[in-house]
């Protein structure tokens, strides 16, 4: 499982990464979806999104799942790759997945790496 | 051994069915409106009759075999409910054609209305749902509109146990209510503390499924009924498991306030790869005068020589119409047929045999298979399809090999709550023979779990298809065999 | 009678299988003092018993087929249903399966509907189908709650014409009274005269949809692109329901520009059946398909390498999407999808255009000759297909009685839902009427006035 160290999780599967503002699905939560064949952002350039906010709406061959905002924050940019190519949350969720960026996040209250690898690892088992 | 589509079996100039040439003068055709081209496919009759036969072989049915989906009811059809629905003085009667042309489809409408009434206990029912989620909509529309007609429009959320069926949760959505999910407690019926704490004044009602999708009939109803009615709610039942309480409890008389009947599932209307279903549903008296309009009643009440005259009439706040016309009338034909045929006691041993068949291959499967929550079941009960011994064994892979042994899989992956669930619903049409062989081979796959799983995870190897791709079909989406000249763009 | 095949015996075994004594046994858990009600009920017949007893409540009604002469629409039509439709429908394989969840034993019900959708998309121009709705009034509301989903619930009105079928619209009402949809044009007093142009103005920026029908509930035809391009200007989609049998002959919706277009299947090859088991189709473009509600056949191949068809998108549905769905609908129409696809591929693009020609010219016949008789006219002056109205001297109702005591099962009365129409009555002609059918008809209108 792949969970880089630059970046912050949540417990519903989310990652943020402070550096850029960019957040998106981690690659636990893509492979729990398996493959992805359609991603709906549901948010805009412009909007202010809360943390907990649904950002996105996922559906794969087997299962549906929201995305939830890792942060408040405004937001400066949606991918708009991805309704095209849903797939490439499923082969690169960190990169080409980011979903929406946002300006002006306070990272506070999510998980770190360590933290995250643990928690996923307790839901395998 | 693949057929070819009906566009592929096209030759230009042939025709499977020519009308009669115009016997009045040509009126001019509006040259503006007409279409450039109509890309239907030509054949003629015996290659359609060959094509649909062809693919007709491709298909299990119940009358091919056991067909034990849970929570679907997949009982044998009768006959003879083919051929009463197919009478010309139903087949060919027109929904708006004047009452008194009509007195025999209304006598036998609300016939059906009075005998489902009393079959259940409530005080009103309409036929015009079109299926059991139509049935569910209306039932939480008539819910929804009760409380407001009360003055009491701050109730909002439907609370739903986590075994329902997507379709509650969907059709509360659908009237702009907030689902709460209840859990189950250990022995499989729903948990009392979480259930009262998620009842307050702004609880709308409680959607029950009873017996659950567990195939387990909650030991606490009553007090599950008290504890919603105390906070003002009302409780909706979900009939699809009605099969396995009939002439055995009335959902009214243990204090449902509304319920919706499936009559393609208890009532053995066939359910034609997909649909028509048929979901009327029955209300309490305080319930009464907000169901959909029109409902069949009498208008003029009959004598000893006449009989009373059949119409329409429309309860007092009904929530309106939720569909054309009066519902699924074919499939009200069937029901009829089939409730005069058993009469009470006929009805009660469909309870009684079904709930017998769900018992007797728990015990045969029980020691093999686990069973989450051994209790004597309904008329269905959950096995796990997975065994320590057998790593990578999925019940997908369970379901897939019983297609080999010439039995349609159980549900699988329902309810949510069990880990790699396989729900088994014989329904009471079928033989001890009959279900000693399904036994038989889910036994057998148990074993071929553990000693050979690649027989598991290839499986279905004798059917005339395997398993499907199915992340090219969603991917690459192929949903018509004609394409238009501008699709894609 | 019961279809109920135990012995004695084998019931006995299966019991002490279980390791009860009775079958009373196993409903301990049912609340003793509500278990086994009582129920009046009639006692059980035999299959002969049955069989008279719906053969006489069947002989209660007068039909179309043996003992009425109809000229009644509105919503549900008799058309010619080809011998071979049934024989298909009666086969065990189609009509006693299950929703195709396994595609290994289901290839007969998916290829199946995989047609249906295809022939649905070349009778309508469209891109996509789905397998199917209930009926043509529920597929408008359905296409209501798909608009209010693309929009993502930032835009909610809808906008239907007041010439769309009323239990259609009367069926819309219900469907969005929960959710927070605002309804603009459901008005029977509006001007009925008027083209597609009167929707014009109540399309504004909070539009959803507009829904119209074609040919609309008056039986009138009209081009309705310039509608479509205006919508379209401000944001909204187009939704219309249509009638497909018009549609052999009728300029199709897809050329128009419409986003959304749905409607009653029953004119192909259901019968009427009092009004179901009907057909409600519904298609839109490859771009709205993830917010189509209802299951999906697409093509595929098996690990075996055939080609083969499975339920695709369905992470879209109520049973994985639960409360998120777009709609509840599981159960669709499945068989009535098969009559349909059956009834398309026996007439074929040559039959149905001669279908659709002769209720075109029939109905232009008899609208015709109604029209010399005195005291009657033509409501309206738009070209119209199968169905006009037609403005009577007398009341709808009595003019029906005097029909029907000659046999005749005489127009829609459209008084009923629209105050302005009094005295008018919606008649409607198809293939099945023969010109000495009409000319009798007519030649009873005539007397009528007269009496």
């Amino acid at each position: 499982m792949n969970i880089p160290t630059n970046l912050k999780y949540t417990k519903t599967d989310e990652w943020f990464d402070p550096a850029t503002g960019a957040m998106g699905l981690s690659d636990y939560a893509q492979g729990q979806l398996s493959d992805i064949v359609f991603v709906e952002i549901v948010v805009s350039t412009g909007e202010t999104v809360a943390p907990g906010k649904p950002i996105a709406s996922v559906e794969s061959v087997k299962a549906a799942a929201e995305t939830y905002a890792s942060v408040g924050g405004k937001v400066v940019a949606v991918n708009e790759d991805l309704s095209g190519n849903p797939e490439i949350l499923n082969t690169d969720p960190y990169v080409k997945g980011w979903m929406v960026k946002v300006e002006g996040a306070q990272a506070s209250g999510l998980m770190d790496a360590a933290a995250y690898t643990k928690y996923c690892e307790e839901r395998v088992h | 051994m693949t057929e070819p589509t009906i566009y592929e079996l096209s030759s230009p100039g042939r025709t499977g069915v020519t009308f009669p040439v115009p016997d009045v003068p040509l009126a001019k055709l509006p040259q503006n409106l007409l279409r450039k081209e109509l890309p239907l496919p030509e054949l003629a009759e015996v290659d359609v009759v060959r094509h649909y036969i062809a693919l007709s072989k491709y298909n299990y049915s119940v009358d091919d075999g056991l067909y034990p989906l849970g929570s679907c009811t997949m009982k044998y059809n009768p006959k003879i409910n083919e051929d009463t629905a197919r009478l010309p003085g139903f087949a060919y009667t027109h929904p708006l054609q004047p009452v008194e042309t009509v007195q025999g489809n209304l006598a036998l409408m609300f016939t059906l209305q009075e005998w489902l009434k009393e079959i259940s206990g409530f005080a009103a029912l309409t036929l015009q749902p079109a299926a059991g989620a139509h049935g569910e909509l209306t039932g939480v529309l008539i819910m929804r509109a009760y409380h407001r007609d009360r003055g009491d429009p701050k109730r909002v959320r439907m609370l739903i146990p986590d075994s329902a069926h997507g379709t509650n949760p969907a059709s509360s959505a659908m009237s702009n209510l907030e689902v709460v999910q209840i859990p189950s407690d250990a022995r499989g019926n729903l948990d009392l503390v979480a259930l009262k704490a998620a009842c307050d004044d702004a609880t709308v009602g409680l959607m029950l499924t009873n017996p659950n999708t567990l195939g387990l009939f909650d030991e606490h109803l009553e007090q599950v009924i008290k504890i919603v009615h105390d906070c003002g709610g009302l409780v909706y039942g979900d009939g699809a498991n009605l099969n396995a309480l009939l002439g055995i409890l009335r959902p009214a008389d243990v204090g449902f306030d509304v319920m919706h009947f499936n009559l393609h599932k208890t009532f053995s209307t066939p359910h034609g790869g997909g649909g028509p279903g048929s979901g009327p549903v029955g209300v309490s008296e305080k319930l009464a005068d907000f169901l959909p309009a029109p409902l069949v009643g009498i208008i003029e009440e009959g004598s000893d020589e006449e009989p009373p005259l059949f119409g329409f009439v429309t309860p007092k706040k009904s929530i309106g119409r939720v569909k054309a016309f009066h519902g699924h009338f074919g499939m009200m034909v069937r029901t009829y047929t089939y409730i005069s045929m058993h009469g009470p006691d006929g009805l009660r041993k469909i309870a009684e045999y079904a709930v017998l068949n769900a018992n007797y291959v728990k015990a045969r499967l029980k020691g093999v298979y686990t069973v989450p929550f051994d209790r004597i079941c309904m008329h269905e009960f959950v096995v796990e399809g997975q065994w320590a011994e057998a790593p990578g064994i999925r019940a997908l892979d369970v379901a897939k090999r019983l297609m080999d042994y010439d039995f349609h899989p159980p549900t699988n992956y329902f309810p949510l709550i069990v880990h790699e669930a396989l729900m088994i619903e014989p329904t009471e049409t079928e033989n001890k023979r009959t279900l000693d062989a399904f036994a038989d081979a889910l036994l057998k796959i148990a074993d071929e779990a553990k000693t050979t799983p690649s027989l598991l995870h290839e499986a279905p190897h004798k059917t005339p298809f395997g398993r499907m791709d199915e992340v090219k079909a969603a991917r690459e989406l192929v949903l018509c065999c004609w394409l238009p000249e501008d699709y894609g763009d | 009678m019961t279809y109920i095949p135990h012995s004695p015996k084998e019931r006995d075994a299966m019991l002490a299988a279980i390791g009860v004594n009775y079958l009373e046994d196993l409903f301990k858990d049912i609340p003793a003092k509500h278990r086994y009600p009582k129920l009046d009920l009639p006692p059980a017949l035999t299959e002969m018993e049955a069989a008279a007893e719906l053969g006489e409540l069947a002989s209660g009604n007068e039909n179309v087929q043996s003992d009425l002469v109809s000229f009644l629409g509105a919503g549900a039509y008799h058309h010619y249903i080809p011998a071979a439709v049934d024989h298909i429908l009666r086969r065990g394989e189609f009509y006693t399966a299950y929703t195709p969840y396994q595609p290994e034993i289901s290839q007969g019900t998916l290829q199946g509907i995989f047609e249906y959708q295809s022939l649905i998309c070349a009778l309508t121009g469209m891109e996509v189908s789905n397998a199917s709705h209930y009926d043509g009034a529920t597929a408008v509301a359905e296409a209501a709650n798909m608009a209010y989903a693309q929009f993502r619930g930032k835009r909610s009105r809808v906008v239907i014409s007041p010439t769309v079928h009323p239990q259609y619209r009367a069926t819309m009402r219900t469907y969005i009274q929960g959710m927070g949809m605002e309804l603009a044009g459901d008005d029977p007093n509006a001007n009925l005269d008027a083209g597609p142009e009167a929707l014009e103005s109540l399309i504004d920026d909070n539009t959803a949809l507009v829904i119209v029908q074609y040919p609309d509930f008056f039986g009138r035809v009209y081009d309705f692109a310039k509608l479509i391009e205006i919508a379209h200007a401000r944001g909204a989609l187009v939704c219309m329901t249509v009638n497909p049998t018009a549609l052999g002959l009728l300029k199709t919706p897809g050329e128009m520009g419409a986003d959304i277009v749905v409607g009653e299947g029953q004119p192909l090859g259901i019968p009427l059946s009092f009004g179901g088991p009907y057909l409600g189709f519904f298609t839109t473009r490859k771009q709205y398909i993830h917010k189509m509600a209802g299951r999906l056949v697409g093509e595929t191949v098996d690990n075996r390498g055939q080609r083969a068809f499975v339920l695709t998108l369905t992470a879209r549905e109520q049973h994985i999407k639960r409360e998120r769905a777009i709609s509840n609908i599981c159960s669709n129409e499945g068989l009535m999808a098969l009559a349909a696809a059956l009834y398309l591929s026996l007439l074929g693009q040559t039959g149905l255009r001669q279908v659709a020609e002769l209720c075109y010219h029939k109905a232009h016949y008899a609208a015709e000759q109604i029209s010399k008789i005195k005291g009657f006219s033509l409501c309206f002056d738009a070209p119209f297909f199968h169905e006009f109205s037609v403005c009577c001297p007398r009341p709808v109702a009595e003019l029906n009685d005097h029909l029907l005591e000659h046999g005749i099962l005489g127009g829609y009365d459209l008084g009923q839902d629209y105050p302005a129409l009094k005295d008018h009555m919606l008649v409607t002609v198809t293939e099945m009427n023969t010109r000495a059918e009409i000319d009798a008809l007519v030649e009873i209108l005539a007397e009528a006035d007269h009496d």
